[in-house]
């Protein structure tokens, strides 16, 4: 990349998209890869079972778009996820509520905790990385004062969810992946095709900007960080299903997987810039190299972190060097 | 006037917090001496908050230039691998007696620690300030990799230590106090001495307040980014060989967890700004010893460890809540008569 491209080679790499298409485009080379050294591991079923295993986190990369695409970051995410396992494990098998309110009653709890955070950073005008951070803590906290031991769920509903297998031809996909697939779309849409998603980009630009073109920051600000909030009360009711159980320790550092996926996507940390559906291809290339060394076998779970590390790396750079391009012509 | 210094708000909450413990826990303050060495709630305070105030005089600078180091945990691990690896111990018998000997000397062994903790320091100021990449996302890398490659190391192993001179380093005394506040005392002396009577202090701050400004006005201010995150992975390789011997092991999965976020939250709760530019290297030490003893005191007067977190927490929103000049500016229009005063 560093020979300087010329005519439609060049529109393409100046093109916004540019570092979203290196990224589809390695995920394709990780699978063929994958596919040529391991016998089995292109089936459909293999990349179905990428999407069931990561619903939690693609849902929780989806708001983490959001935030981040505003400028912002939350690291509460994943202790909010713990916290929401907590929350219905224990009024599910304590209290006895009816699942469905307590999965409500969840949702709104993760929204009302991020919509807390939002308005923190907005108007005491205070680091979006201190406030999550303290959130965290009190997240992860409020699961120790909930019980310090892992809840099973037995709640049949929740068994239910757990076990059903929707069929798509001859392979299968769990409600849990479907329930991301459907919050990851409508987080398309609302980023791209509605006032309050182009607000959202406006922000990240330029907040003074924004509040000079007379859009509401203070509101969109709020909005944004409740709707991560949501998203990862979300992801915790998905993480319920598939672990069945509430537990203080769950999904810890899922946070950061949620940052590296949205960044691997092709999100600027800056903000301002990027997709939302940059977060699947970033949580897809994280499940892909996690299958990979699973489906190798003889590599140590550390080499999933030193790799993720790596390929994390490969992409800032190739990022960096896109920018200053960018901003050199 | 005093009240109004930003290290007054951390000094006054640490004030708060022992004034607590002076009438919740009995014989907090009270010290005695045994075989020579001091003892006593206070020195044990000190005693193990000594690495997280390693971490975070190292981190004060990196968030004094606009940065921010989330890899220090893993930078503690690494080095504390290294050295337990290269010191071990294995048992020789020498004219009947056991006797624990050391694989490497452990001057070599001290000295590659502190090597592998530059070496990250090195990495991380390289795609900072060489790269020109985000902070956090520049550390983040060697946040993921950095335990994976501790672990690697050691092979998923809980390597222990047999070594008696390596203990020196994490629990040993002199002249009746722990020999880790010495080290800690001298990391703060030299820090402190070079920003306040070299230039480099002023350099940081202006690297801080505007990057663009002070490359224009001469400074060299990729070489001063990649310094700082040195100094901050040196410190944190120090607090990590003192963790590694303290525990007389090294565990590459949980030596030095979540120590990061402790470490910016000292910096945080000593008046630091994130938004870099001014900086409290004093308060960074205040910010450290709060959250030891807001630890211990939750201990101390019997509340379950659960409520630990939970109380940070809400401490941490309090202090910045309060520290914000919003805040001041609404407590000034809740109370007029009040102007002038400390908001509190």
């Amino acid at each position: 990349m560093s020979i300087p491209a010329a005519g439609p080679a060049r529109s393409i790499i100046s093109s916004p998209y540019f570092t979203s298409l290196i990224t589809v485009f390695l995920l394709l080379v990780l699978l063929v890869a994958g596919g040529a050294a391991y016998p089995g591991f292109l089936s459909v079923q293999v990349l179905f079972n990428l999407l069931i295993d990561n619903a939690f986190l693609l849902v929780i990369a989806v708001g983490m778009s959001f935030v981040i695409l505003s400028g912002g970051i939350d690291l509460s995410v994943g202790s909010v996820l713990a916290l929401t396992t907590m929350i219905c494990a224990y009024m599910l098998q304590t209290w006895h509520l009816p699942p469905l309110l307590v999965i409500g009653i969840a949702l709104a709890l993760g929204t009302v905790f991020g919509a807390a955070q939002g308005a923190l950073i907005h108007y005491f005008k205070l680091q979006p990385f201190i406030v999550t951070l303290a959130g965290m803590f009190l997240a992860r906290g409020l699961c120790y004062l909930i019980s310090i031991n892992s809840i099973t769920i037995d709640d049949p509903f929740f068994v239910a969810m757990s076990q059903t297998q929707l069929p798509i031809g001859d392979c299968f996909i769990s409600p849990g992946a479907l329930i991301a697939l459907v919050t990851l779309a409508a987080a398309i849409y609302v980023a791209h095709c509605t006032p309050f998603g182009r607000a959202i980009y406006a922000v990240g630009g330029n907040e003074q900007s924004a509040l000079m073109m007379g859009l509401r920051v203070a509101r969109t600000k709020v909005l944004i960080y409740a709707f991560s909030g949501f998203c990862a009360a979300l992801a915790g009711v998905l993480f319920s299903f598939y672990m069945l159980s509430g537990y203080g320790l769950h999904a810890q550092g899922t946070e950061l997987d949620a940052i590296a996926a949205v960044v691997i996507g092709g999100t600027l940390l800056s903000g301002g810039y990027g997709y939302v559906a940059g977060a699947l291809t970033g949580v897809l290339v994280l499940g892909a190299i996690q299958t990979l060394i699973a489906f190798d076998g003889t590599l140590s779970s550390w080499w999933t972190k030193i790799v993720i590390g790596g390929l994390l790396f490969i992409f800032c750079v190739v990022q960096r060097v896109m920018t200053m391009r960018a901003n050199k012509k | 006037m005093f009240v109004q210094h930003p290290i007054f708000r951390s000094l006054a909450a640490l004030a708060i917090l022992l004034l607590i413990d002076l009438i919740m826990v009995p014989g907090f303050f009270h010290l005695e001496i045994k075989d020579g060495h001091l003892y006593g709630s206070l020195i044990d305070i000190a005693n193990r908050a000594a690495p997280l105030i390693l971490a975070a005089i190292g981190m004060t600078l990196v968030i004094a230039t606009r940065g921010i180091d989330i890899s220090v945990g893993a930078t503690v691990a690494i080095s504390g691998t290294v050295a337990a690896m290269l010191v071990g111990g294995t048992m020789v018998t020498n004219n009947g007696t056991p006797e624990y000997v050391a694989n490497t000397p452990m001057w070599l062994a001290l000295a590659a620690a502190m090597g592998a903790g530059l070496l990250c320091g090195a990495w991380n100021g390289a795609l900072v300030a060489g790269l020109g990449l985000q902070p956090i996302v520049a550390t983040l890398i060697l946040m993921v990799a950095g335990r994976g490659l501790a672990q690697l190391l050691t092979d998923g192993q809980i390597i222990t230590v047999y070594y008696q001179p390596f203990f020196f380093l994490g629990s040993g005394y002199l002249f009746g106090l722990p020999f880790s506040l010495y080290i800690v005392a001298a990391v703060f002396i030299v820090t402190a001495l070079l920003m306040r009577k070299t230039a480099l202090g002023l350099f940081i701050q202006s690297v801080g307040i505007n990057p663009v400004a002070a490359r224009l006005a001469g400074l060299k201010t990729a070489v001063l980014i990649f310094f700082v995150y040195v100094f901050c992975s040196a410190c944190a390789g120090v607090a990590g060989l003192m963790i590694t011997s303290n525990i007389k092991s090294a565990d590459a999965n949980n030596a030095g967890l979540l120590l990061e976020l402790d470490a910016i939250l000292a910096v945080t709760l000593g008046g630091t700004s994130l938004a870099g530019g001014k900086f409290n290297l004093a308060g960074s030490v205040i910010g450290a010893l709060i959250i030891q003893t807001l630890t211990y005191t939750i201990y101390s007067i019997g509340l379950p460890p659960e409520v630990n977190m939970v109380v940070k927490s809400v401490v941490v929103f309090v202090i910045c809540v309060s520290q914000s000049a919003e805040f001041k500016t609404m407590w000034r229009r809740a109370f007029p008569a009040a102007r002038g005063g400390k908001a509190q």
